[in-house]
């Protein structure tokens, strides 16, 4: 009984020394270069496909991270290790160039979203969006308007359409676009505003385009963050992104890009 | 912060007091019962220990909704979902919580053992008299400690309500939310400020529950 314990450790100990040994003599793989990039989530699935499609081109690994712009500069601000920031607006990167955390000059709109108002239901959101002024729904899905430009979008639309004061308390907050989205595929909102991005190869549901003289225009700006300041592979990425081919694929996601 | 602090201890209340009455029954017959099968329960009222609660709130938000099981039942009321809304938060909070209850007051009825409940019964006492007036009592100590625990967990609850609250203010928006909502907006004064007071409640709540321990454990 009391000898049991010690073997067993020894055999462990052993096994684990051995698996060291293993790891010492294996060829280190060779190393690809990676850059790591806090992507807004209503950029998630067109930066997914660029992250790809430049990892193919150029070998080196895109790490992506999604969440809300708000969210990111709070990261950032305490040391978060991204070096690229694909913000859903223009405020956020230019505030981190202004105390230093990103550089200025490498500002630059990738992508000039649009605003939908969407349900999982199909029919449930006419060609006019006049299911709005009906009243005859229980929840209205929004992104955080603090922490995420397309829920402030969102609120905007509301008040330009004079409808605020009347859906207020029927308005749920996801944390990000994405979570809103979430609420309104799930059917717990009936329906809510997201992005063009989000829904635009959306099969089922039905839809609004909110019109763009409803809301101010949600530019969205990308910068280099001072954690990549000496890493060509940001650099990099940040330059395929402005490369037509690149804006095509934004493009295709229902965004406006400028020229 | 008022609104939330209130909101906060009303969900840490109801939720204890859902889980007394469901959690001390469920821990009464998992304390005695034998065979594969009692093992299989105690495991799944295991689960939210080790589960991340966004797995529960995931399941919660499907469940809750208009394409759940419960749908049909919520149509009656006139709601589409409990999703968003107070009482899905207790149900929530119920399934989060729920291993914190049912642990201590199992673990207390098995240091019991029958004995005195089958005394109580060769007394001529009914069954659910006998479990009322004798073994409730006596299972007391690891009632309070599952009761303050499930209380103090739910104080704390972030995740599950962050993935069924949708951030209503007065209705489903907990101190937890707006910690991070203040943390997120760059309002440290304010997240500092409530995170201060549920450290500090916590570190009370929890001190309760070890003195009590230590109470029980001396008797």
């Amino acid at each position: 009984m009391k000898t049991t314990g010690f073997p067993l450790n020894c055999r462990a100990l052993g096994f684990a020394a051995a698996a060291l040994a293993l790891l010492t003599v294996l060829p280190a793989p060779a190393r690809a270069a990676s850059t790591s990039i806090a992507v807004a989530a209503n950029f998630t699935v067109p930066a997914k496909r660029l992250a790809a499609a430049f990892a193919q081109k150029t070998g080196d690994n895109v790490v992506l991270s999604f969440g809300s712009s708000g969210q990111f500069v709070t990261e950032i601000t305490q040391g978060a290790p991204y070096e690229v920031f694909l913000s859903a607006d223009a405020v956020r990167p230019e505030k981190l160039a202004a105390i230093g955390l990103a550089s200025k000059s490498s500002l630059f709109t990738y992508a000039v979203g649009k605003l939908v108002l969407y349900s999982a239901k199909p029919g449930y959101v006419d060609a006019a969006g006049k299911v709005l002024a009906s009243g005859k729904f229980a929840h209205i899905a929004i992104a955080d308007p603090k922490a995420a430009p397309y829920g402030a979008a969102g609120i905007e639309a509301l008040k330009a359409l004079g409808l605020y004061d009347t859906v207020m308390s029927k308005i749920v907050t996801g944390k990000s676009i994405a979570q809103t989205y979430e609420f309104i595929a799930t059917g717990n909102a009936e329906l809510g505003f997201v992005a063009l991005s989000q829904v635009i190869n959306a099969k089922g549901g039905s839809q609004w385009l909110v019109p763009a003289a409803d809301y101010q225009p949600i530019v969205q700006d990308a910068v280099l963050l001072k954690a990549g300041d000496n890493d060509p592979v940001a650099k990099a990425f940040l330059a395929y992104i402005k490369s037509p081919e690149a804006l095509a694929v934004i493009r295709s996601y229902g965004y406006a890009t400028k020229p | 912060m008022g609104a939330a602090a209130v909101l906060t201890l009303e969900l840490a209340s109801l939720t204890t007091l859902v889980l007394l009455m469901l959690g001390v029954p469920l821990a009464w017959g998992l304390a005695y019962a034998k065979g594969w099968w009692a093992e299989v329960v105690g495991a799944v009222v295991s689960l939210p220990l080790v589960l991340p609660p966004t797995v529960l709130g995931f399941y919660l938000l499907i469940l809750l909704g208009p394409n759940g099981p419960f749908a049909p039942l919520l149509s009656h009321f006139g709601l589409t979902t409990l999703a968003f809304s107070f009482p899905g938060l207790v149900i929530g909070s119920c399934v989060y919580s729920l291993p914190f209850m049912v642990q201590p007051v199992r673990g207390a009825f098995a240091a019991l053992g029958q004995g005195a409940w089958e005394a109580a019964l060769t007394l001529r006492a009914t069954p659910l008299d006998a479990f009322f007036s004798v073994t409730l009592p006596l299972a007391r100590g690891g009632i309070a400690t599952g009761a303050l625990l499930a209380f103090a967990h739910t104080l704390g609850e972030f995740g599950v309500v962050t993935m069924i609250g949708g951030d209503i203010p007065g209705k489903t928006d907990v101190l937890s939310i707006v910690i991070f909502d203040d943390v997120e907006n760059l309002d440290w004064n304010q997240a500092g400020r409530i995170s201060a007071v549920l450290a500090l409640f916590s570190f009370l709540v929890i001190l309760a529950t070890l003195r009590l321990g230590h109470r029980t454990e001396r008797t």
